[in-house]
């Protein structure tokens, strides 16, 4: 079982180097949780602005197809997490087979996404496309946040599952990295996109 | 062994928390209602970011790193605050 990370000239000990590996990879999530808290941040004034009109609008979510999404994305996530451990466990066949299932369950995140943006153009409340159910006030603001914070989530997803999908193929570290650092990083990427939706759920879907 | 099944309990309780966040959105808890949401998002982010992410395996600088993020982001939300929600406030 080769070692797909070697210790480079920079780093005393190979334990020092992966450490800086996860290091940075958690300083990036740090900035990705800035770049989605100045939508949080939006959507947060726009209710206590607007609290009747947020409510309103909320409440014409597709609110169970968002839930069935963060159950799918919570499940993808469990999924890459054991696969994280089966790598370290040098179990490359079961490593695959976990992030077939991950990636599977993203795919699906997606295919529900864009049926509810279906959806909602059907309903009328997509600004400049279909705004026939939109009156131009706090309404199409919601809407128009709601299309950039889960079209950024979702360009999150694919970028994730790109991420994944490495793992497998050309890189095959499921099969050479047996201390799970690359695996690792993607694995923290995949699970931050997860909780950025847990916080984007309550906020579009859940509020009454 | 230990660890899978440490990951399918996690598992378990965020799906758990997700069916009782749903369940809250349908009661009628008024104003205390977003408290109830963001406290079982928090809950499922402490969840997942803990054991799914490792963190309890992690060294204290590297915990800080992520924290940083979310501390950033606390500021960013009371400076906002603290002008939005006193706008009407007299003088």
């Amino acid at each position: 079982m080769a070692e797909v990370s070697r210790l480079q000239p920079q780093f005393p000990t190979l334990a020092r180097q992966r450490e800086a590996d996860h290091f940075g990879m958690l300083i990036f999530l740090s900035t990705e949780v800035l770049i989605f808290g100045g939508l949080f941040a939006a959507l947060f004034v726009l209710r206590a602005e607007h609290g009747a009109e947020y409510v309103k609008s909320s409440k014409a979510m597709h609110v169970w197809l968002g839930g069935l999404n963060t159950a799918v994305l919570l499940t993808s996530s469990a999924l890459v997490a054991l696969m994280v451990e089966a790598v370290r466990a040098g179990s490359a066949r079961l490593a695959r087979w976990l992030l077939t299932g991950a990636i599977a369950l993203g795919l699906a995140f997606l295919a529900i996404k864009f049926t509810e943006y279906g959806l909602e153009y059907r309903d009328g409340v997509v600004p400049h496309l279909s705004p026939l159910n939109l009156h131009g006030g706090a309404d199409e603001l919601f809407m128009d946040l709601y299309f950039a914070a889960t079209g950024l989530h979702a360009l999150h997803v694919v970028g994730g599952l790109g991420l994944l999908a490495s793992l497998i193929w050309p890189f095959g570290a499921a099969r050479r990295d047996t201390s799970a650092v690359f695996a690792g990083n993607a694995a923290l990427y995949w699970h931050l996109v997860d909780v950025i939706w847990l916080f984007l759920y309550p906020t579009l879907y859940l509020a009454r | 062994m230990r660890a899978a099944r440490t990951i399918f309990l996690a598992w378990a309780a965020l799906l758990a928390l997700l069916a009782l966040t749903i369940a809250a959105s349908f009661a009628p808890l008024g104003r205390v209602l977003p408290y109830v949401s963001y406290g079982i998002a928090l809950a499922k982010t402490a969840v997942v970011v803990w054991i799914f992410m490792e963190l309890r395996a992690r060294d204290g600088l590297q915990r800080i790193a992520l924290a940083a993020g979310f501390a950033w982001l606390a500021i960013l939300f009371v400076l906002l605050f603290a002008d939005n929600l006193t706008r009407g406030w007299p003088p």
